[in-house]
């Protein structure tokens, strides 16, 4: 019997108890001494130019330290790639505090630093700044003919694959056809966490920066091209992140502006931006989409197209992958995807949770049930009938995808044979009921990373890796693979992470962690383990002589043979017979391209959604969502759960709620607040069942992940707005349904 | 087209900031003085002060519930009042439910069933939560539910934070018969 294989269990957080006694240290909670903080001011207007800021009558005042802008911001890196992150889109990425001009509404155009908040906020407030205002744009609307084609730029972007087949030949020559328009609003990420930043001044030009991100590394890269900083002289720390959903991948102004002060000021700054500003510091872009679709006589798709168009800022070319998944969801031979951004004066759009999927997965998926309707057919079975077995899009085959398992277990759970095909056909207490489904594709992927792994000679294992914790669970499936690996209880074990002291990690993002930073821990302990093997070796009668590392495991504590267990020795032995205070190995993993080469790498899953609609309030209430999901081998059942379930939340708020709205008049953000941009409560939330379709996949990585974190929210809004459909017969292309659009 | 837009000078300077004065609070059952303004929230009090950084800021508005603390018992968002008003109260924090090497049974329910993601909502949804079972008003799962939404999760942990609250709500017995 073992005890330590703790891969696949569901053991509970290790980092649980921090959390819940309020112990865990988020980036504007370390208590450094001699502190000052920092107050953004954001500009009112969104384009034109600063004439003067009145910054004297200001730094009068008794406590305040200093008032920073574009008037006196000492001289900084001059070319644009020094402020290019690991992902910045094409274009020149934002300088704060760099010139006069105003390119959007509530850019940061000075920061005020105090002795205390109080007194920071409060001198903010009194900032007399004049503008010159010029005539903005903010309407997606107003540029739906300018839309351009965008160049490469950001990595891991995409370009749309070339059309294939005869598009709208077959399109004209289909049985049933639909062409319709989808279209969301902004949305913003709104982690609980506010952007904060601690710098630490060490003294002699010397920082820590605790600062809120998804990747400490592009964190320390960016300050120190920016500052001309040394890397050993500019630590980036975030131990514990508070949600990040893509806002915090790349550097934001707080902790440019932390640092800034820090090292004019030669003290210790924090700098926390108000919920306010956190609406401006990147969103879910606002997007249009057509969709067109024709099927043939026996409800195979003769012609997909799928055409979006989103919004960017005029500095910053931000893309995403919207279309592409289209063309590999469905077996489809005749596909047209195209896309374009339009350039308006906004901020530059950011990645936020399943970029690009989600948005183009409501066009795909509402779109598949209107054309199973046009069609006569129910919409799962329309889904079964084009299944496709290939990603035509690269035409390779899938290195796994349980899909088609994910449908037929979600579909027996929720029921869906008891679903009537004909709209407003349901009804239960009194209201309106439908059901709808919707699926998705999001990518399998590995990313370089590095740990190392210490062991002490008491036993007690410590691995390190720069990586991140924003919720996703990596303190604890970090845990669980290293105790696994080296056979020992999960109590043995710590993973420290989010230190740029630490072995480098790539950014939190992607949905690649578990995939990447796991394999890196595995690889890390597996080779502390010939180091351990080899010295369970050194004595003349150990039982372990002549063995391979393949020919033993670690198990309970122990070192033995795999196939004669009673030939083992006891790890802590091994250990202090050794006369070695520690050992310790590291390791650096990157996918094995060779292997992934031939195959397409991808996680699938689909939602079943129930919904209750009052037709005389037109309020919609969702009363159940089944998920199901394949993505590979699931770590920790618990905390992926957690994923899904969240994810499934975020998939009813962007179904139902989420909306950024512009006031096109002042270029402007009027819900900018916690109040007036809704996201779900505890009392919106369905009964929710989660359903993991095992996947066994050694090609997408050695531990067979493929990652939980985005691809869980796929489907579900478009689930919802089919099952509003249904109970309804309307058919609201516009997100988020609000209950007017349904009166 | 171009607009100007000026701001109106001050006249005779800028008001002074209010001058600081000893606020004595007692926090988790200890008492102790800080100098504080008189706008000083008793959330940024408890925070940058006394620096117990469990109660959390996340709108500063009283819309997300991060910040809920209990006074006398009672939650509240302690970002909406002032420190000085509090005097005399008895402010309890999350640090003073449990610790990490004690956790208290809402807080050890919140661990069992994954009832946070991030954590950064979990100590004003813990604190919220033992409000309500101070109210002694949770009796079945639509009053949870209800009771407990004035705290937002952006991770969505909303099931298992049911779940968790139900489970000590059950075990204490307060559940309607």
């Amino acid at each position: 019997m073992t005890q330590t294989n703790h891969i696949g269990k569901a053991p509970n957080r290790v980092d649980g108890p921090l959390k819940v006694a309020g112990a865990a240290h988020y980036s504007g909670e370390f208590n450094v001494p001699d502190l000052a903080y920092g107050y953004v001011v954001s500009s009112p207007i969104a384009k034109g130019k600063i004439l003067k800021i009145h910054a004297d009558e200001v730094r009068a005042l008794p406590g305040v330290l200093e008032v920073f802008s574009h008037e006196n911001v000492p001289h900084l890196a001059w070319l644009d790639k020094s402020y290019k992150d690991q992902i910045a889109p094409g274009g020149s990425p934002f300088r704060p505090l760099h010139a006069p001009d105003i390119t959007f509404n509530q850019q940061p155009i000075a920061l005020v630093v105090a002795d205390t908040f109080e007194l920071a906020r409060y001198a903010a407030a009194l900032l007399r700044i004049d503008y010159e205002q010029e005539a903005h744009e903010t309407n997606l609307e107003a540029k739906r003919t300018e839309g351009f084609v965008p160049g490469k730029g950001k990595a891991g972007f995409q370009p749309p694959p070339p059309p294939r087949g005869n598009p709208d030949k077959a399109l004209a020559n289909a049985t049933h056809s639909i062409e319709a328009e989808y279209a969301h609003g902004a949305q913003h990420h709104n982690p609980m966490e506010l952007f904060t930043t601690t710098v630490e001044w060490r003294g002699d030009g010397k920082i820590t920066a605790y600062d809120k991100t998804q990747g400490v590394f592009n964190v320390q890269n960016y300050l120190t091209s920016v500052f001309g900083l040394k890397k050993e002289d500019c630590r980036v720390v975030n131990q514990f992140m508070g949600g990040g959903f893509g806002a915090g991948l790349r550097p934001q102004y707080s902790v440019f502006m932390a640092v800034l002060a820090s090292l004019e000021l030669k003290r210790s700054v924090r700098v926390t931006l108000t919920r306010q500003q956190m609406f401006s510091i990147g969103h879910r872009p606002n997007t249009l989409q057509l969709l067109k679709m024709g099927t043939n006589p026996d409800g195979t798709l003769a012609s997909l197209q799928h055409h979006a168009l989103h919004e960017t800022s005029q500095f910053e070319d931000y893309t995403e992958n919207i279309v592409n998944w289209s063309g590999m969801l469905y077996q489809c031979e005749n596909v047209k995807l195209g896309y374009e951004l339009a350039k308006l004066d906004i901020y530059s759009p950011q990645d936020m949770r399943a970029p690009g999927a989600a948005s183009g997965n409501v066009g795909l998926e509402v779109a598949m049930d209107e054309m199973a309707y046009a069609a006569g057919l129910d919409p799962l079975e329309f889904r079964l009938r084009n299944y496709a077995d290939r990603d035509q899009n690269v035409d390779k085959p899938f290195s796994s995808k349980k899909l088609r398992e994910c449908y037929q277990q979600a579909a027996a759970k929720f029921g869906w044979e008891t679903r009537s095909q004909e709209p407003r056909s349901m009804r239960a207490n009194g209201k309106l009921v439908g059901m709808g489904m919707g699926g998705g594709v999001w990518d399998a992927a590995q990313k370089k990373s590095a740990a190392k792994a210490i062991i002490s000679a008491d036993g007690k294992l410590t691995v390190r890796s720069g990586t991140g914790e924003n919720g996703t669970g990596t303190y604890t499936i970090m845990t669980q693979i290293a105790a696994e690996t080296l056979g020992l209880p999960l109590e043995a074990v710590t993973f420290e992470l989010g230190d740029t002291d630490q072995p480098e990690a790539p950014i939190q993002g992607g949905s690649w962690t578990a995939a990447s930073v796991g394999t890196a821990v595995k690889d890390a302990c597996d080779a502390l383990g010939e180091k351990i093997l080899k010295l369970a070796q050194k004595p003349a009668d150990s039982p372990l002589k002549g063995a391979k590392y393949d020919d033993v495991e670690f198990v309970n504590g122990q070192l033995r043979l795999r196939l004669d267990h009673d030939q083992a020795v006891v790890l802590r032995d091994v250990l202090q017979a050794s006369g070695e205070t520690q050992l310790e190995a590291d390791s650096s993993a990157q996918p094995n391209m060779a292997k992934q080469q031939p195959y397409s790498l991808h996680s699938h899953n689909v939602a079943f959604a129930e919904v209750e609609v009052d037709e005389d309030l037109g309020t919609i209430k969702v009363t159940r969502v089944v998920s199901a999901v394949a993505a590979g081998r699931i770590l920790n059942q618990k905390t992926a759960r957690s994923q899904v379930l969240g994810s499934v939340v975020w998939g009813l708020g962007m179904a139902l709620m989420e909306e950024t709205i512009m006031d096109h008049k002042f270029g402007r953000y009027v819900n900018h607040n916690f109040a007036e941009y809704h996201i779900p409560v505890n009392a919106d939330i369905p009964h929710i069942d989660v359903i993991f379709v095992h996947e066994d996949d050694d090609i997408v990585n050695p531990l067979g992940v493929k990652g939980i974190g985005e691809v869980g929210m796929l489907g579900v809004t478009a689930a919802i707005a089919n099952a509003v459909f249904h109970a309804t017969g309307k058919r609201v292309r516009d997100l988020p349904i609000l209950l007017d659009k349904l009166l | 087209m171009s607009q100007l837009l000026t701001s109106a000078p001050a006249s005779g300077g800028l008001p002074a900031p209010v001058p600081t004065s000893p606020v004595r609070l007692t926090i988790n059952g200890q008492t102790q003085t800080l100098q504080l303004a008189p706008w000083t929230s008793l959330l940024d009090a408890l925070r940058e002060y006394a620096h117990l950084t469990g109660t959390k800021k996340g709108c500063d508005h009283g819309q997300c519930g991060a910040c809920t603390v209990l006074v006398n018992g009672r939650r509240i968002n302690s970002c909406l009042t002032l420190a000085v008003m509090h005097e005399d109260d008895d402010i309890t924090t999350i640090e003073g439910l449990g610790t990490p090497d004690n956790l208290s049974p809402l807080q050890q329910a919140f661990v069992d069933h994954d009832a946070f993601q991030c954590g950064y909502c979990t100590p004003g949804q813990i604190c919220s939560a033992q409000g309500l079972l101070n109210e002694g008003r949770a009796h079945s799962e639509a009053e949870i539910k209800e009771l407990m939404s004035g705290n937002l999760c952006r991770c969505g942990a909303y099931v298992g934070i049911l779940d968790a609250v139900k489970e000590v709500v059950d075990s204490e017995g307060r559940q309607e018969k």
